[in-house]
């Protein structure tokens, strides 16, 4: 079965259950989305479903684009994702929406995280840095050291260090539906979803059910 | 844009819930649950403080129990399981959150009644 959405994040709130518990939700407006192309093994050597979202003016977008739209008569769309599937169950020219998630399920949502801008070791990778007292100065956040000595006399790619922290693409599994309003194609999800507000983000079936 | 679309998923303010001040002498009425059958508890104090948050708006009730406790409450404005409140009285104060009341006790953690 194929689950997907494209949407934009909201904004979080809280909702109430029905022992009036409050539940922190972030609210998402999913789709409706277009099923622009379907990927199968025989022709692509993958199965996928390219969705796409959210119209916009046909001068936004290449001509590229536009053509390969225009193959399922489709209106011109700002975004085109891929999603993996195991089996297919849409045609090239649906329209997919919220309504393919229910109260209850596990989705994952892939997003991508605020931008922090060039961070230093003890905000990036909570690095202890050095002692407040004790004669210390100019050692309060020091990353202390990146590596070994001589041996190997360098350091090591991919090892932990000062840099850009953020903007990258986050995925917070396993969140769990609880709020689906076909009308206004909105999607409440327990818990936090990461990037900004009006952030695009991606909805999939969940992987760890 | 996104604001509105949030107030219509929130849950609607209680018309239960009058405008509360710090201060007031209250009686909050909470569902409880008992197996499958829901009763009403009060909870009689004093409001010391607001915190006003939108759909995460709460006030703070302070009720001295016997032996001279006292407990506070938390409750959730927006919360279905406050059913009411009812203002009892308002009382003349000068600041928005009233901590001092916490180490008085008898007649010095009294608050002057308001009239209007």
């Amino acid at each position: 079965m194929f689950k997907g959405l494209i949407g934009r994040k909201i904004g979080m709130t809280q909702i109430f259950d029905e022992d009036g518990l409050a539940i922190p939700v972030t609210i998402i407006e999913a789709g409706p989305c277009y099923v622009t192309q379907v990927r199968m093994p025989e022709k692509d050597g993958y199965s996928a479903v390219q969705l796409g979202f959210e119209e916009t003016k046909p001068k936004r977008l290449t001509g590229g684009e536009l053509g390969h739209l225009k193959r399922n008569e489709l209106p011109p769309l700002r975004f085109l994702r891929e999603f993996r599937a195991k089996s297919v169950q849409v045609t090239e020219g649906d329209v997919v929406k919220v309504d393919q998630f229910a109260i209850g399920d596990r989705v994952d949502v892939v997003g991508t995280s605020k931008g922090r801008g060039f961070q230093g070791g003890v905000r990036r990778y909570h690095f202890a840095g050095g002692p407040k007292t004790h004669g210390a100065s100019d050692r309060e956040r020091a990353p202390g050291s990146r590596s070994s000595g001589t041996t190997p006399g360098r350091v090591f790619k991919g090892s932990r260090g000062a840099g850009h922290m953020g903007n990258d693409r986050v995925t917070a599994q396993n969140l769990k539906v609880v709020l689906v309003d076909v009308e206004r194609n909105l999607l409440g999800v327990r818990g936090a979803v990461p990037g900004a507000r009006n952030g695009l983000v991606l909805v999939k079936e969940g992987r760890k059910q | 844009m996104n604001q509105e679309t949030l107030k219509a998923i929130e849950t609607p303010e209680n018309p239960n819930i009058p405008d509360l001040l710090p201060g007031d002498a209250v009686s909050v009425h909470v569902k409880i649950k008992e197996g499958d059958r829901v009763r009403i508890q009060e909870f009689k104090g004093t409001v010391l403080y607001m915190h006003n948050a939108g759909s995460n708006s709460t006030f703070t009730v302070r009720r001295v129990a016997s032996n001279g406790i006292g407990v506070e409450r938390t409750f959730l404005r927006n919360s279905p399981r406050v059913d009411k409140v009812v203002v009892e009285r308002h009382s003349q104060i000068r600041r928005a959150r009233l901590y001092y009341l916490r180490t008085r006790t008898g007649k010095s953690a009294r608050l002057k009644q308001k009239f209007n």
